[in-house]
């Protein structure tokens, strides 16, 4: 309990994940909570490439890690490009009423 | 180690919460502030276990750019305010919630029993890792993997990088009618013979501009 292990980092990682799933399948309303709960499961799976990294005392996880960041940020800039655009011609972006797909 | 183990706890602590919070919350300015409280404090952890060079980097570039660009884009849509409950649906009477909760909870179990029942290896990739040594500091051992054996991989991210700019100047591109542009095809494709015309200008009397 007192000394922290590499399964401490993989809990919290396994707990904020599934946190950003529940976030994503539970969402009626908002578009951009649902790109924030795409984030923290980027976010998780970076916590678990550092946490081996360290552990098994490799870099490359953390090199890794930094390509995440960049394409998570990437996908961010487009995703929110992409509300943006729908909410100009829609004027709404809940997700309730995003049916034009049909999905 | 005492020190080491309570601040685990009380920044993950801080992290699960704030996660929480960032689904939970009706007002989704709320919720970018805890997504922001959430980078801090995984920043936090990064920089105890020893990988300082990707907390700081998580500082900035999460904080300082993507949540700041969230933040952007909820005041520019005007929908920080959701009325009713966040999880409540018109259409099917909320009989998603127990099945998404239930598949959420099957997924939480499954990366649980992973964790629980698995040892790795110890000489886990023992030929191709790159150990990290104690002399340097960690922004510099990852510089001088970065930009020597990783340096393609560094490149196709910049391209990315680009690409994603590119793509979202292109998609909220909006062309206005009625406004006064510079065009610089025309500017540049002039020719001397359009654009300097000469003339026989008689004495005393000018030559006529508008004619």
């Amino acid at each position: 309990m007192l000394s922290i292990g590499l399964g401490h980092y993989l809990t919290l990682a396994a707990i904020i994940f599934t946190i950003g799933v529940v976030g994503i399948f539970l969402n009626r309303k908002n578009v951009i909570v649902i790109l924030m709960s795409i984030e923290l499961i980027l976010l998780a799976v970076n916590i678990n490439l550092v946490a081996f990294s360290i552990f098994i005392n490799d870099l490359s996880g953390q090199i890794f890690t930094l390509f995440i960041l960049t394409v998570a940020a990437a996908e961010a800039a487009i995703g929110l490009a992409i509300i943006v655009v729908y909410f100009r011609n829609s004027d709404t972006i809940r997700v309730e009423e995003i049916k034009n797909l049909k999905g | 180690m005492i020190a080491h183990s309570v601040f685990f706890y009380i920044f993950s602590l801080i992290a699960i919460i704030s996660a929480v919070m960032v689904t939970v919350s009706k007002n989704t300015v709320h919720s970018v502030f805890f997504l922001i409280l959430d980078f801090i404090s995984i920043s936090c952890l990064f920089i105890m276990i020893g990988a300082e060079f990707l907390g700081m980097i998580m500082l900035i570039v999460y904080v300082g750019a993507v949540a700041v660009l969230f933040l952007f884009v909820v005041m520019m849509l005007n929908v920080a305010e959701q009325k009713g409950q966040w999880f409540s649906s018109r259409w099917d009477g909320g009989t998603h919630i127990p099945v998404g909760l239930l598949v959420s909870l099957i997924i939480f179990f499954e990366l649980i029993i992973v964790i629980g029942g698995w040892k790795y290896k110890p000489d886990l990739l023992n030929s191709l890792s790159i150990n990290i040594s104690t002399e340097v500091t960690n922004t510099r051992s990852i510089g001088n993997v970065l930009y020597t054996d990783y340096i393609l991989l560094f490149q196709i991210s910049g391209m990315i990088l680009l690409v994603a700019m590119i793509g979202a100047i292109v998609l909220t591109y909006r062309e206005r009618a009625g406004v006064k542009r510079q065009s610089y095809i025309k500017q540049i494709s002039r020719e001397r013979d359009e654009g300097v015309d000469l003339v026989e200008a008689e004495r005393n009397k000018g030559v006529k501009i508008d004619a």
